[in-house]
């Protein structure tokens, strides 16, 4: 309820900001403040400095038109709200916004950021496994430049990043939905945080009546967003029925170490992964189909 | 249109929405300070050293204080219990912990600072050494063998053992009957939770004694508590206000040792003092609901009529005995046990036990809702080994409609009651029959409409509140008597202040009670306010909890108003040169019988008597009237609920898809407060069968002490409800009134159960434990399935 003390810095770039991050022992950027805060006020985190992002205009906002490769860029700052209601997003890259849309209440969306959320790499948050699904590259700038990491090798365990300290994701590029594709993220909330006790993010491309191309993968069942390659490898090119869809997420479904609380153990977890996993599926191959 | 039963908006709420309302936090004296409460981290453990050297050197701190510089002062007391049974263990309970901690939150230092931040800081440097012991945390495994022991003075953790109703003539009625079920079952232990966080601002003045702010659903009892056991200073030289309060919902009865250490703080340093418990303070030191480990038996005989029930539970106490504690699992619990049923023999026992957790105590409902999910859900299991519809099996127990009044074997005495109509109009609303038409189609072919399991729960409860009259409760062991006061005070222009003894918190009482006031007198509504919640402008009074308000607090104000009607007429006959016996009071005047536009006006009354220039011989000038009701009986509500459920067979899942409540409070004062208080009740009864529970660990930590991990009932998750209401009048108060507030919290746990466990009947599950988790169905349905 009451952080400890510390000192606040308001950053007027990213570039200062990578500065005074470098010059503050256990300094932390403060973006939404929505995960961070609260850490803050239960005392699970005492940094020494804050360094406020969240009015970098330069790091905010879902570019209108695709920038090369078809991608899209979305600011680390944009609010959840902003992914939700991005005319571009729904129409071109929807699962990302259909999962913003599901992240907490209208307040958590409001201050929420993108950036905010894959850097605390809560494994209960709603936009990693989205990400992994998608295929999307996150961009980051540090003391030595910039570099680019895709999003299955950015989140490499419960809470932590491969971002290193003093560095900043700036961007997030996401794939535009390909012709003839569908995607569908469907969650199981926590009833008493609304976080994902699972969250099923997939993508499928149909021609004709079979399965050319999908994805899965999943939130809140294990540390890092859990990727179902071998799921969508035997998906491809089969027909994309139900049964289909059952045979493969029962067979090639692995979760090595699943996640489990006082809610959930790690065994239900799995069962819903399966479940949700699989009518996840059906749901993108429907809209791919509509 | 009458004002009286009519639904007009509640007065309160334009302030209360627009931030307008002003709560203990909103509150600030010249010269506060903050008090930081340092709380005990082990569920166990000895204090070997407190150092509060470093914390005192912290800039910004006041002072600090241990339990020790309490017990030695003068104005240093213990928390007192108000409920006495036979051979209650009553343990001292210090306002700061002395040798030992005996639950997490357990009170051991007090920082004082000029901020609330710098009391906290300094909170987190008082080093404390804790020699940490086993904790006996299961209120039936504390009672075993090698349990940890919380109090020496009470052996196997026991703290009272009681009993109720004829065993031996229940034991023959079992051992005579044609089909027994039996149920073993833990109520879950549940936070009250209310929006405002308990909290107390105190101030101490030499000559005006001490002034104590708090979060009060009854401040007469909490002076009367703090001057008899916790401060030492007089009843009259201690002043508490309830300002604007948050909710309680039980948890702000109860004299807690908090209020206590701020006062002593505010006495020893002669600056007020402000507390405010964290969320997470409030998770460990409120006291809980709940906590029941119980095994019931219903015997049935040949055709279906109940010939027996039996309960034996073990019900938590905490680690200390809260204010009205030991009543809630015996004397609020144990006698609900008859339900609407005529059963002809009836025996409970019941093991009160310590357990190094938070304190339990009366939360919303409080022993009833645990009674009546022990006999809501026999109903169903007895309903199903007897192959009967369980609408059926419960109409073939009713009470019936002309048995009443109703001796039970658990001592109540029913006055009213016709418990067929709402289960008929429940029924109907439902569309019963229909349902388990479509429930029987689902079952024969799975797979249509997802799969998903159709379940339909029934809950015939009744409740019983407005607990009284106080020489019954007094020899039960009540240390309060339980009536109500009102003092109706007529201005000389005729407008009116009520002040009573009943202080509201969120229940509407400046409405409910003014429309009373206006219906009774025929005056508008804006002539009347309602003054409550401030022991110096009130005359004595019991406070709000246990559905009283209405059925007592407003009886009283209908007395006094009697009274106020009787002087007026006495006026009004000598001003009209009337005999009294000729004067009728209506619509706002006193009339002579018979004699048109022969009258005096309620304004022309009121001005002489107060003016006093013609009264009659000997009356004294004023007009302003005090009452002390003290209800004959309780008053019984009840009524049937139905949930309707879908159940996700894939993955435990449960959809409230209708819920329907039909209540019996008798006659209703506004019938919108009535369905605030019936859709409050619901959230907080479904929240416990589907989601809540406070969970404490072997070592005694509470792992669900914020909003992150304990699951409140949110909009989202809830249906939109189907109300609707019989009436049947109490028919021994003045107003014809029942409760009201806790009804949907005792009627929906067993119905949102029973309903799932009607859904999961095809899997031969026949009982699950609250919270009804996905997980926890999902494992019925599919037992030892490896994932
Ligand atoms: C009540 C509530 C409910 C919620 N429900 C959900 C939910 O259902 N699903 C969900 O996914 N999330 C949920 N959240 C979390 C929410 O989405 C957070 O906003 C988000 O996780 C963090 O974003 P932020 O901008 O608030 O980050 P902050 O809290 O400001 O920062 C979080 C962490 O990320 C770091 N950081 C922030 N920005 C950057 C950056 N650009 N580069 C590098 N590091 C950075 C910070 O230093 C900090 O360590 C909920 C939060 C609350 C309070």
């Amino acid at each position: 309820m009451f952080p400890a003390k510390c000192d606040y810095y308001r950053a007027t770039s990213a570039a200062e900001a990578i500065d005074l991050l470098g010059r503050h022992d256990n300094a932390r950027l403060l973006a939404g403040g929505h995960s961070l805060i609260p850490m803050m006020k239960l005392r699970l985190c005492e940094p020494a400095a804050l360094i406020d992002i969240g009015r970098l205009e330069e790091l905010r906002g879902v570019s209108e038109n695709d920038i090369g490769d078809n991608a899209l860029r979305i600011g680390a700052l944009s609010t959840h709200t902003e992914i939700a209601t991005s005319e571009t997003l729904r129409t071109r890259c929807s699962l990302l916004a259909e999962a913003a849309r599901q992240i907490g209440d209208p307040q958590v969306r409001n201050k929420g950021t993108i950036g905010g959320n894959i850097a605390h790499a809560d494994p209960a948050s709603d936009l990693p496994a989205v990400l992994v699904a998608l295929g999307a590259t996150i961009h980051i700038l540090g003391p030595n430049g910039e570099r680019s990491i895709a999003a299955p090798s950015f989140f490499t365990d419960l809470l932590t990043t491969a971002l290193e300290p003093n560095e900043i994701v700036t961007t997030i590029e996401v794939p535009v939905a390909p012709p003839g594709s569908g995607s569908a993220y469907l969650k199981v909330e926590h009833p008493a945080s609304g976080y994902a006790v699972c969250g099923a993010a997939a993508t499928m491309t149909i021609e004709g009546s079979s399965c050319t191309a999908a994805s899965l993968a999943f939130n809140g069942v294990a540390a890092t967003p859990v990727h179902a390659e071998a799921v969508t490898a035997a998906l491809a090119g089969t027909a994309a029925d139900d049964s289909a869809f059952r045979a493969a997420v029962d067979a090639h479904l692995e979760i090595a170490e699943p996640l489990g609380d006082l809610h959930a153990s790690g065994e239900y977890r799995v069962a819903l992964a399966k479940v949700y996993g699989r009518r996840a599926l059906e749901k993108a191959r429907d809209r791919a189909l509509s | 249109m009458a004002v009286l039963g009519s639904s007009i908006k509640r007065r309160e709420d334009p302030a209360l929405i627009t931030g307008e309302g002003k709560y203990i936090d909103d509150l600030t004296l010249p010269g506060m300070t903050w008090a930081a409460i340092v709380r005990s981290p082990h569920a166990h453990a000895r204090i070997k050293s407190i150092d509060t050297s470093v914390a005192k050197k912290t800039v910004g701190v006041v002072a600090i204080f241990t339990g020790k510089d309490i017990a030695d002062s003068e104005h240093g007391g213990v928390v007192p219990v108000g409920w006495l049974l036979p051979d209650l263990k009553t343990p001292a309970h210090p306002i700061l912990a002395v040798d030992k901690v005996r639950h997490v939150g357990d009170g051991v230092a007090v920082v004082l600072a000029e901020d609330r931040y710098t009391a906290h800081d300094a909170a987190e440097q008082v080093e404390i050494d804790y020699e940490p012991l086993e904790a006996a945390v299961d209120p039936k495994a504390a009672t075993e063998e090698g349990a940890a022991l919380v109090h020496e003075e009470a052996p196997n953790n026991i703290a009272f053992d009681w009993e109720l109703g004829d065993k031996e003539k229940t034991n023959s009625g079992f051992a005579a009957a044609a089909h027994t079920v039996a149920l073993d079952l833990r109520n879950n232990r549940i936070l009250p939770f209310a929006i405002e966080p308990r909290g107390c601002l105190a101030h101490y003045d030499k000559n005006r004694g001490l002034t104590l702010r708090m979060t009060s659903q009854n401040p007469h009892v909490h002076r009367l508590l703090l001057s008899l056991a916790s401060i030492a200073l007089p009843e009259h030289k201690i002043r508490v206000i309830a300002p604007e309060v948050g909710g309680g919902f039980g948890s702000k009865i109860h004299l807690y040792p908090d209020e206590a250490i701020v006062s002593w703080c505010a006495i020893r340093t002669g600056r007020p003092v402000k507390w405010i418990a964290t969320r997470s303070e409030g998770s460990t030191t409120d006291a809980h609901g709940r906590d029941h480990v119980t095994h019931a038996e219903l015997a049935i005989d040949g055709d279906g009529k109940i010939s027996g029930l039996r309960a034996d539970t073990h019900a938590a106490m905490g680690a200390y005995l809260s204010t009205f504690a030991p009543a809630v699992p015996t004397y609020l619990h144990g006698t609900l046990l008859s339900g609407q049923y005529d059963i002809p023999a009836i025996y409970v026992h019941v093991t009160g036990t310590f357990t190094n957790t938070a304190p339990v105590d009366a939360v919303r409902g409080a022993g009833r809702p645990e009674a009546t999910f022990i006999v809501e859900r026999l109903m169903d299991l007895g309903a199903r080994a007897m192959g009967l519809d369980p609408a059926e099996f419960r109409r073939r127990n009713f009470v019936s409609a002309d048995a009443f009044p109703y001796q039970t074997q658990v001592a109540l005495a029913y006055d009213s009651g016709n418990y067929e109509p709402a289960l008929d109009k429940a029924l109907e609303i439902a569309g019963y029959a229909q349902l388990r038409a479509d429930q029987e189609n689902r079952r024969k072919s799975p797979g249509e409409d997802g799969g998903k399991l159709l379940g339909v729960g029934l809950s015939s409860y009744i409740e019983a509140c407005g607990i009284a009259p106080s020489a019954v409760v007094g020899s039960l062991g009540a240390q309060a008597g339980l009536y109500e006061s009102a003092k109706v005070r007529v201005h000389p222009t005729g407008s009116i202040t009520v002040y009573t003894g009943s202080s509201a918190h969120g229940q509407g009482h400046e409405t409910t009670f003014a429309q009373i006031v206006a219906e009774k007198l025929g005056v508008d509504i804006d002539a009347v306010d309602v003054i409550h919640g401030d022991t110096q402008e009130v005359q004595f009074g019991m406070g709000t909890y246990g559905s009283r308000s209405a059925a007592v607090g407003g009886s009283a104000i209908v007395r006094s108003i009697e009274k106020i009607i009787a002087k007026g007429t006495t006026i009004a006959a000598h001003l009209l040169e009337a005999a009294e016996g000729d004067i009728e009071f209506e619509k706002g005047e006193f009339r002579v019988k018979g004699v048109p536009g022969k009258a005096q006006s309620w304004g022309d009354v009121c001005l002489m008597a107060y003016l006093a220039h013609n009264l009659p011989e000997g009356l004294e000038p004023g007009l302003e009237e005090t009452s002390f009701y003290d209800p004959a009986n309780f008053t019984y509500p009840f009524g049937t609920h139905v949930a309707i459920v879908e159940v996700d067979p894939e993955t435990g899942e449960v959809e409230i898809l209708r819920y329907i409540a039909v209540d019996d409070c008798g006659n209703q004062i506004n019938p919108m407060i009535v369905e605030g208080q019936v859709h409050g009740g619901l959230a907080y009864g479904i929240g416990q069968a589907l989601w809540e529970e406070a969970v404490y660990n072997q070592a005694g930590q509470l792992t669900t002490a914020t909003l992150l991990d304990y699951a409140m009932p949110k909009a989202h998750q809830l249906p939109s409800y189907e109300t609707a209401s019989t009436v049947t009048p109490c028919p021994h108060n003045p107003l014809g009134v029942k409760g009201i507030g806790e009804a949907g919290t005792i009627a929906s746990p067993p119905a949102i159960v029973n309903a799932v466990c009607d859904a999961l009947s095809p899997f031969g599950v026949t009982h699950l434990d609250m919270p009804l988790t996905p997980e926890r169905i999902w494992r019925a349905i599919h037992p030892g399935e490896d994932a």
